[in-house]
């Protein structure tokens, strides 16, 4: 009996584990297809279609584009993220309670919602579609994380060391950037990389707020409305594999800092 | 004497709606070792922090080195502030802790390394400059914190409980230390303690605080054989306190009556004024001699315990209204328990105490 449920368990996490990931195995594996259609059967391996993707300007383009508004609009929201979390853990605000669930309220609007909001105000303000708005769009989801994770690791035992770089002659910027920030180095950079995974591959906002420079996932997404090609496969496994690469960092910073500590 | 290095002039501090310090008055001598002494909530860690300038106070001022220093950042102080958790930098090095100071007052690297160097010599952690704060010894960090503050050359040295995190014996030794580098360094140290014996060992002056005033101030010999007030009495160490009613006034001595019969004692009270005396257990001795000539009666013995280097004895006097005292003896005392014995004391071992 307990053979049969655990059989039935191990069967249960395949079937799980293969619903996750078989979409992402076929997609990589058939960006390896020899022939022209990404369906069975498999004809490979071959990288004519990686050829053909880093071949295409608009591809890499995009492909540049995403790259420099995810580290655009995850530095700007870690920086004020970190500043927004100095200033409530360090100084006494009036409605401290209110402004803070403020600031982490977009964590709880769908995308959707903060894509047309801006949409909206851009236009309203004359701020045309473009690589700015959707980073612009990209700090709005990303700094209530970030201030999330930096406001979570300001501690009381950190109070002191401040006082003390201060005492001997630290400006306040000196403070932050001597004594704050790199005491806080872990949660900065996992801040900075959680927030490079959600613009990397972030479709709604990028598509409603860009026009002719795109970032990648909206350029992908061209793609697909003119049919199925074992190129898109071959530029989405690049998507997929620079995300692991960043969940990757990610996790090696928080397990060190675990280890650590 | 001269002026002083370092003045509280009326000085009173709310939290809220909470006095924490209630008209304070404080004068610090240059190269003098001034211990805060008093019980948690007494006030001495807010005083410490207004000296410093991280607590600006609701009512009066401030004056370090003779300049009104009541609103000014620490930085712009001539003091340093050595905190209780020693406060260190912990991604920076050893070196580059003791060094930061000078750093931020633009200091080039090799010269104020230099100097950090010098000052790891002096609390003897030379060989320690390239390691992290976290590999070192509790003690080892306390010395960090304190070349880190004497580096920047201040004239008064502030110390919040600083022995605190220490255990009992590594405390006593640093003491020791850091007695011996307050006098070849020269600078006035402010010292915040809880506890007497730190406060006796290390003091010039002590100044014992309680719910946000100072009760007593003096030399640690002053503060312990003639307290002024019982809360001081009581704090410095063991006490026997005595309810008394003032005979006579003179000018600078009174008479007052107690239950150990009429004592002689300096101070000023008024007569038929309602006072406590205290005196301490190693004072009452059970034989004259040696300036022991009052005798203050007869006692009956109720117990002995030997205490390694003295033996604490409680006797009972006798009389209507019998009185218990504690007494420190020698070891070589034989007094058993039920004994009757005689008690003894120096006219002015005697300390005359107001509330």
């Amino acid at each position: 009996m307990r053979r049969i449920g655990g059989s039935l368990a191990i069967a249960y996490a395949i079937v799980l584990y293969g619903f996750i990931f078989l979409p992402v195995i076929v997609l990589v594996l058939f960006s390896f297809q020899g022939t022209l259609f990404p369906v069975p059967p498999f004809n490979g391996p071959s990288l004519r279609w990686y050829q053909a993707a880093f071949g295409d300007a608009r591809l890499t383009a995009a492909l540049g584009n995403s790259l420099m508004v995810a580290a655009a609009s995850s530095g700007l929201a870690v920086v004020l993220g970190f500043m927004a979390a100095f200033g409530f853990a360090r100084y006494r605000v009036r409605g401290a309670g209110v402004l803070r669930g403020v600031l982490a309220a977009p964590l709880s609007v769908s995308y959707l919602i903060i894509g047309m909001g801006l949409l909206i105000l851009f236009n309203g303000l004359g701020v045309p579609k473009s690589l700015l708005a959707v980073t612009i769009g990209h700090v709005v989801i990303n700094l209530p994380l970030c201030f999330a994770i930096l406001y979570s690791q300001m501690g009381e035992h950190q109070v002191n060391i401040e006082r003390a770089a201060r005492d001997l002659g630290a400006r306040d910027w000196q403070v932050l950037l001597y004594i704050t920030a790199p005491m806080l180095w872990p949660a900065l950079f996992a801040g900075f990389f959680l927030s490079m995974t959600f613009s990397w591959d972030e479709f709604v906002i990028a598509f409603l707020l860009t026009r002719f420079d795109t970032t990648l996932p909206v350029e992908i997404w061209n793609l697909l409305r003119s049919g199925l090609s074992p190129k898109t496969n071959a530029i989405g496994s690049v998507v997929f594999g620079v995300s692991v690469v960043l969940a990757v960092l990610l996790e090696a910073v928080v397990l060190r800092r675990r280890t650590q500590s | 004497m001269s002026m002083p290095l370092a003045v509280i002039d009326k000085v009173s501090h709310r939290f809220g709606t909470v006095d924490v310090l209630k008209d304070v008055n404080l004068e610090v001598q240059q190269g003098s070792f001034t211990v805060l002494l008093g019980p948690s909530g007494s006030g001495k860690t807010t005083l410490l922090l207004i000296l410093g300038g991280f607590l600006t106070p609701s009512e009066g001022r401030v004056f370090i080195a003779g300049e009104d220093c009541t609103l000014s950042p620490p930085a712009q102080r001539p003091t340093t502030t050595v905190f209780q958790d020693y406060a260190l930098f912990p991604h920076m090095s050893v070196a580059a802790n003791v060094a930061f100071g000078l750093r931020m007052r633009g200091i080039r690297a090799a010269e104020r390394n230099g100097a950090a160097l010098n000052m790891l010599r002096l609390v003897g952690l030379e060989t320690q400059a390239v390691k992290k704060p976290h590999q070192l010894s509790g003690g080892q960090r306390q010395r960090v914190a304190l070349a880190r503050a004497l580096i920047m050359q201040p004239q008064v040295l502030l110390l919040d409980e600083p022995l605190g995190a220490l255990d009992v014996k590594l405390r006593r030794q640093m003491q020791d230390e850091l007695k011996t580098l307050q006098k070849r360094v020269g600078t006035a140290f402010i010292h915040v303690t809880h506890d007497q014996e730190e406060a006796m060992a290390l003091a010039d002056t002590v100044i014992v605080m309680n719910g946000g005033r100072i009760v007593d101030w003096g030399t640690p010999e002053q503060v312990y054989s003639r307290p002024r007030t019982r809360f001081s009495a009581a704090f410095m160490g063991e006490s026997n306190l005595l309810d008394g009613i003032v005979a006579k006034s003179g000018k600078s001595e009174v008479l007052v009556s107690t239950l150990l019969g009429e004592i002689q004692l300096s101070g000023e009270a008024k007569a038929g004024e309602k006072i406590n005396v205290a005196i301490r257990p190693e004072n009452l001795k059970l034989q004259s001699g040696r300036g022991a000539r009052l005798h203050l009666g007869k006692a009956r013995v109720c117990e002995v315990m030997f205490q390694g280097s003295f033996k604490r004895m409680s006797v009972r006097t006798e009389g209507r209204e019998p009185l218990l005292l504690m007494l420190r003896v020698a070891v070589e005392e034989s007094a058993k328990v039920g004994e009757q014995v005689d008690l003894y004391c120096r006219p002015s071992d005697f300390a005359l105490l107001r509330e």
